[in-house]
């Protein structure tokens, strides 16, 4: 279960990465709620997998990381791509197949690339991008540099044979890579206790011999000391991590589903809400006498002014152009 | 020029490659300690070091994922299966990773790497390891689909695939291993998507590609000493991109075309071939065009339901003599 822990002091001297940790985790809030809008007024088409709710473990962990790192996520990216650096303007394109977005429309909400920042996908099949990011890993090996890669996913995908064949090469071959499990608890629909035999998704890297934490997913702090601690076995000795983050969704599997019902309660969820992620660094930043609730104010309104400027973006660029169907299918 | 095998050829190929580029290296099960299964990657190892010749376990979906990986970073993979039979395993990456990373990154991520690895029928090795597989790849966009039939072109296609920018499906015969042939000292490409006229005729085209290139010409000299049928081979190489063209200008001579090939014919690449055919030369063609494939069974054990189940040169004669009218009907 999620639950709330005795959260630590804050440090007076970095209320400056405080501050900066609330905004983006604000900015994912206010973009995601606006995406869900823009689906439900038809929009935004396919699938859209919202964050809300899990904003403290993307924010948290890819404050921990450099630039030339690269990250690897699950198809519930628009966060880890904020949180990342690119531009809401862009993402939100993407989401309206525009030829401005992120993957010049190609993509959609699923398949978010942003090369430049090392933000390597939006994949789509559950599991299937985590041996990728080892094989950035790989790479990262076989170059002698200190980069580590990232991959993002959820519970469920660690019933997926291409998770344990991964932990399996990753830990053998010494791999810099950061496995961070996002466990928002259920598969869709599907509890994880109904579907996995192991309830701590942490406790499989002992099957490989690998490092592991257990994180609480809903501390935007936990997960970026986590991630900066399995960076640093990455980055020093060239290991892996597997760090398990327990957070929550609020919203449905996608757009298209339901929010609650047949397999959890509104009762659940409403409590999971007490441990709202961003709520709870505003308490520790106002209790710290590190900001004010008009300095708070001020960050709420400037990101909203950020996602309406990326849905008029959005909303105004042209669609890709029909004679550029077939570009890009492969490289001359 | 040195008449070497066709695993030999491949050897160069990956020696050559590796040593011109080090982003490249060859991953798979028993391709270093072991020397490789069927002995292409011989004395890789103790060359180029375990970093860039690297034996995996038995794990074919993640290791060809580990492969998309490291070319979405800027390496260059060959990643060996054992035979394209286990591959099938890891056709989620090959199928949904490397195909597509180009087209839905927006143009933004390209994906260099080679799938490699023996493929077709060898001998009495039953249902699960006897599958020409061709017309599955050559179905997805994004990516390249290779064959080769001789040491020569085995061996100028591997190192182009090697340095193309897209994934490539490089699809050995497992039977033709040790076919010897002549490989010119000096280096040498071959371009992907470039079929090889590999003997002129003008009586009749026979289409094929890896191991029923051996078949055709079998058929060939049959035809040619039996009933002065010349007939013109067109190898293939490429499956996609498909050389139309060529294919065209032979059957536009010939006016009558066989294919030839390993795969079932449900969907085969000869389908493929006809369809372009049809469409380009109809008013070319004195016959319809026929097609000799595997029979449209699993591959059965026994010796002698094999060598039924295998396309082979007798029928390849016979659906010659039909689209000639030299069958007596």
């Amino acid at each position: 279960m999620t639950q709330a822990k005795a959260d630590t002091a804050l440090d007076a001297g970095r209320a400056e990465f405080y501050h900066d940790l609330y905004r983006k985790m604000l900015l994912v809030r206010r973009f995601e709620e606006k995406a869900g809008e823009a689906y439900a007024q038809g929009k935004i088409g396919g699938f859209c997998h919202l964050y809300i709710g899990q904003e403290a473990v993307a924010v948290g962990a890819i404050a921990a990381l450099r630039d030339d790192d690269y990250l690897f996520t699950s198809y519930r990216e628009h966060a880890h791509a904020l949180a990342r650096g690119s531009p809401a303007r862009e993402v939100m394109a993407e989401l309206f197949g525009k030829v401005t977005g992120s993957s010049k429309g190609r993509g959609g909400s699923m398949h978010i690339f942003d090369a430049g920042r090392n933000f390597l996908g939006g994949h789509a099949i559950v599991g299937s991008h985590i041996p990728i990011a080892a094989g950035a890993g790989f790479a990262i090996k076989s170059r002698h540099t200190t980069q580590v890669a990232v991959c993002f996913f959820g519970e469920a995908a660690v019933n997926i044979g291409a998770f344990h064949e991964t932990l399996n090469m990753a830990a053998l071959w010494k791999l810099p890579t950061i496995f961070i499990c996002e466990n928002n608890r259920y598969g869709m629909g599907t509890a994880l206790d109904r579907a996995a035999a192991v309830y701590d998704v942490a406790h499989h890297a002992c099957s490989y011999d690998m490092a592991s934490e257990t994180v609480d997913g809903m501390d935007v702090l936990a997960i970026h000391e986590a991630t900066k601690r399995a960076a640093h076995l990455a980055r020093a000795e060239q290991l892996p991590t597997l760090i398990e983050a327990r957070t929550y969704r609020y919203m449905g599997h996608s757009m298209a589903d339901p929010i609650h019902g047949h397999y959890r309660t509104k009762e659940e969820l409403e409590e999971q809400k007490k441990l709202d992620p961003i709520d709870r660094l505003e308490r520790r930043l106002l209790d710290a006498g590190l900001a004010t609730e008009g300095d708070l104010a001020t960050v709420d309104s400037d990101v909203m002014a950020e996602v309406e400027e990326a849905l008029e973006f959005a909303e105004q660029s042209p669609d890709p152009a029909p004679e550029d169907l077939y570009l890009n299918v492969c490289r001359d | 020029m040195a008449t070497i095998t066709y695993r030999d050829a491949l050897n160069q190929a990956l020696r050559e490659e590796m040593e011109r580029d080090p982003n490249v290296f060859l991953m798979g099960e028993e391709v270093g300690v072991y020397q490789g299964a069927y002995k292409v990657s011989r004395g890789l190892l103790e060359a180029f070091g375990e970093h860039r010749v690297v034996d995996t376990p038995i794990a074919e979906l993640s290791f060809a994922g580990i492969g998309v990986g490291a070319a979405m970073v800027g390496m260059r993979p060959v990643i060996e299966f054992m035979t394209w039979n286990f591959a099938l395993l890891a056709i989620d990456q090959v199928v949904n990773s490397a195909a597509k990373m180009l087209y839905m990154s927006g143009g933004q991520i390209p994906v260099p790497i080679v799938f490699r690895g023996p493929g077709g029928a060898a001998l009495q090795l039953a249902a699960q390891h006897s599958q020409a597989f061709e017309s599955w790849f050559a179905h997805i966009p994004g990516l390249r689909v290779v064959a080769p039939a001789t040491p020569y072109d085995a061996k100028g296609l591997l190192k182009s695939a090697i340095r193309d920018d897209n994934p490539v499906v490089f699809l050995e015969g497992e039977m033709l291993y040790n076919l010897k042939g002549e490989v010119p000292e000096e280096e040498y490409t071959i371009p992907l998507g470039e079929a090889d006229v590999k003997r002129e005729g003008n009586d009749v085209t026979i289409v094929c590609h890896s191991k029923t290139v051996a078949v055709a010409h079998k058929a060939a000299d049959r035809l040619s000493s039996q009933l002065g049928v010349e007939a013109e081979i067109v190898d293939l190489r490429t499956i996609r991109p498909l050389d139309v063209e060529t294919i065209v200008a032979s059957v536009r001579k010939t006016n009558r075309c066989v294919i030839v090939e390993e795969g079932w014919p449900f969907c085969g690449v000869g389908a493929q071939v006809v369809d372009e055919i049809q469409r380009a030369a109809f008013d070319d063609l004195d016959a319809p065009v026929l097609r000799v494939t595997q029979a449209d069974v699993p591959m059965p054990y026994s010796k002698k339901l094999e060598r039924l189940t295998k396309p082979n040169p007798d029928q390849v004669v016979d659906a010659v003599k039909q689209v000639s009218y030299l069958d007596g009907n």
